[in-house]
């Protein structure tokens, strides 16, 4: 899980980090609203953007903020916002339209403990669920776990890049530790970093057809005033995006809104695996518990048992035949999750009998320790 | 007759199926017709604009006119335009409402819009009822008024649309009727031309819900009522409280010159982009 690259060695804040990260994928567009424990991204944002000629704007609320956001990535602005949890919940609305109208943007959660107002300051991985089906009506999303300030900035520039190329929101679900952590990173040189921007039409205006998904089900996406006059609506639409109620019209559009990321799912099968060649317990995990689990493995060993760690860094869509493969693997599983067992639900869904699911969950605004996975290692251990 | 019915063809979508949603006798007719007219008397490019709407039956007005069309969240359309202005000022953005949506669920949106002073135009097409929904009250409704969700009447004052959006902080603040169909165009093309928050409270009617309520049973006895009861902003100096009370003040209301956001905004990126040049 080492990473070793050629760079400076800066000490950086996980909000630092997304932030630089937004700004090298080309993030010129930031609204916000503060929040805790997120704040530190809008406040780096509204320092960082009018240097670039960016624009940064804090708007009344977390709706307001992504409606704004959606507006400027409409404009043709890589966009995004960052929040925790109930701004979160506000933005569900406009996750659920950027699905729907296909407009990039990308929203940072960083979870804090809930429900409601909760625990602002501490931990908490309580948005899985939300993250995934918080906005109404089937939707597609991609969601991101950083677990280090390297990982924020890495899965931010990948954040922007996925949601140019599916015209997606992307939602990356950091947790409060994650982002407030300040370690020592060492940050690719940027002739190192790919990024990508959204396909353009290369037809004439009058021959475009906004909502036509073409070969890669994704269509291309020209900005306002650019001379290609088409309509958005958060109305099931059709290829011409003019607003329908014809069943044909309407499963076409929301089977294709599904199936332009899932076609490309094994593209997006990010996670790190140690020590997993020889483990009878394996260890799932995502966000800053991943690093108390990377702890518990390496203890354990020293122990003698034979145990191994996966880190997860997509959530969703939920990598199901990487999975599966370390359930069969493995006689049992073990899920550390900060909340009452969001993720494990998934592992359990795709386990079918494969294995034996453990969970482990905390919920009281602390953090899972290296040494409750160790005990909860040997608990189980076969 | 004949000019207008060209001009309305040159903008109207010819890909878009009709009909439209609304019913006949409807004022938001009206109001895109005026809309069209002024931007066409202004000499904007249909690149150039950009025309949002929220939900609800003024929702669908974008959907059949050839611009940049976008159709946003209830109440949140001056969310979406703040963006699509910033992230490219030289669009004329406009983004029109309804009272609903405007002034109850998009009721802080409006107000912060109108603080901010982002150059767009609003225009919010007041019926005093929630006309899609099948005639409910909404913050505009008269007091006592009985509706479908009010039915002993309404115990709600109703909210004074340009009074809020003047207080605000509003650059521009008009309002017209639909009868007051050549003052509606002419206050329309003013709010574009304005740079700051511009507001044109635009009083329709709904004869398929409200008239019944009042006693109004066609498009044109509503039409009738406005004409009746509207007075020029220039002559209601001259009434009494108790007798402006109960009229509907035409016009001009507010028109002040205040910097607008995104022409400070890109004062403060050229100033910041210059002392970091410097360091």
């Amino acid at each position: 899980m080492r990473r070793t690259r050629k760079g400076d060695r800066i000490l950086l804040q996980g909000s630092e980090a997304c932030v630089r990260g937004a700004l090298v994928a080309g993030c010129r567009f930031y609204a916000g609203y503060p929040i805790t424990p997120a704040t530190e991204i809008m406040e780096q944002m509204s320092w960082q953007l009018p240097k670039m000629g960016g624009i940064f704007i804090q708007m009344e609320d977390e709706i307001a903020s992504l409606g704004a956001v959606i507006g400027a990535s409409l404009a043709g602005l890589k966009s995004m916002t960052a929040t925790s949890g109930p701004g979160f919940s506000l933005m569900q609305e406009h996750i659920g339209f950027a699905s729907m109208a296909e407009v990039p943007c990308v929203v940072v959660d960083v979870m804090r403990g809930g429900p409601s107002t909760g625990l602002p300051t501490l931990p908490s991985q309580g948005d899985v669920m939300q993250a995934r089906w918080g906005a109404h009506g089937d939707h597609p999303v991609i969601v991101l776990c950083p677990s280090s300030a390297y990982e924020f900035f890495d899965l931010t520039v990948k954040a922007f890049n996925l949601s140019e190329r599916y015209r997606v929101p992307v939602i990356l679900l950091a947790d409060e530790v994650t982002a407030h952590t300040r370690e020592s990173v060492v940050l690719p040189p940027s002739d190192e970093i790919v990024v990508e921007d959204r396909r353009r039409p290369n037809v004439p205006a009058e021959w475009y057809t906004p909502y036509d998904g073409g070969q890669t089900g994704v269509p291309p996406m020209p900005a306002f005033g650019e001379g290609y006059r088409y309509h958005v609506t958060g109305l099931a639409h059709d290829i011409r995006g003019y607003p329908t109620t014809r069943s044909d019209e309407v499963g076409t559009l929301i089977d294709r809104l599904f199936s332009k990321i899932s076609r490309d799912f094994h593209l997006l099968q990010w996670f790190d695996s140690y020590r997993t060649e020889d483990s009878l317990v394996t260890i799932i995990a995502y966000g800053s518990v991943a690093r108390s689990a990377l702890h518990a493995v390496k203890e354990a060993r020293e122990k003698g048992l034979k145990v191994g760690l996966v880190k997860l860094e997509v959530l969703w869509p939920f990598m199901r035949h990487t999975v599966m493969g370390f359930l069969q693997s493995s006689s049992k599983v073990l899920v550390p999750e900060m909340n009452m067992g969001q993720l494990s639900r998934e592992v359990k869904r795709v386990n079918q009998g494969k294995c034996e699911i453990v969970t482990l969950n905390k919920v009281d605004g602390t953090m899972i320790s290296p040494k409750e996975i160790v005990k909860s290692l040997e608990d189980i251990y076969p | 007759m004949k000019e207008r019915e060209h001009l309305i063809h040159k903008y109207l979508r010819s890909s878009k199926r009709f009909p439209h949603i609304w019913c006949p006798g409807c004022g938001i007719g009206i109001l895109l017709g005026a809309l069209i007219r002024a931007i066409d008397g202004g000499g904007y490019g249909k690149d150039d604009i950009v025309l949002i709407s929220g939900i609800g039956c003024s929702g669908r007005l974008p959907t059949y006119v050839d611009f940049n069309t976008l159709h946003t969240t209830h109440g949140r359309a001056l969310t979406f335009a703040t963006g699509i202005k910033l992230g490219n000022p030289s669009l004329k953005v406009i983004a029109v409402m309804g009272d609903g949506d405007a002034t109850a669920i998009g009721g802080n949106h409006f107000i912060h819009a109108a603080r901010r002073n982002v150059g767009i135009t609003s225009l919010v097409i007041n019926n005093q009822i929630y006309g899609m929904t099948g005639g409910q009250f909404s913050p505009t409704t008269p007091f006592r008024l009985k509706t479908s969700s009010s039915p002993y009447g309404n115990l709600e004052a109703p909210f004074d649309i340009c009074g809020l959006a003047k207080e605000a902080g509003a650059a521009f603040v008009a309002r017209s009727t639909v009868y007051h169909a050549r003052l509606l165009e002419e206050v329309i093309g003013m709010a574009i031309r304005k740079e700051g928050f511009s507001v044109v409270e635009v009083v329709s009617h709904c004869t398929t819900y409200l008239g019944r309520e009042i006693g109004l049973k066609s498009p044109v006895e509503m039409m009738k009522w406005q004409r009746d009861n509207a007075v020029r902003v220039e002559k209601a100096k001259d009434l009494g409280e108790e007798e402006l009370g109960q009229k509907i003040v035409i016009g001009v209301l507010e028109d002040r010159k205040v910097p607008a956001y995104h022409e400070m905004y890109e004062e403060l990126t050229a100033k910041c982009r210059l002392e970091d040049n410097a360091l």
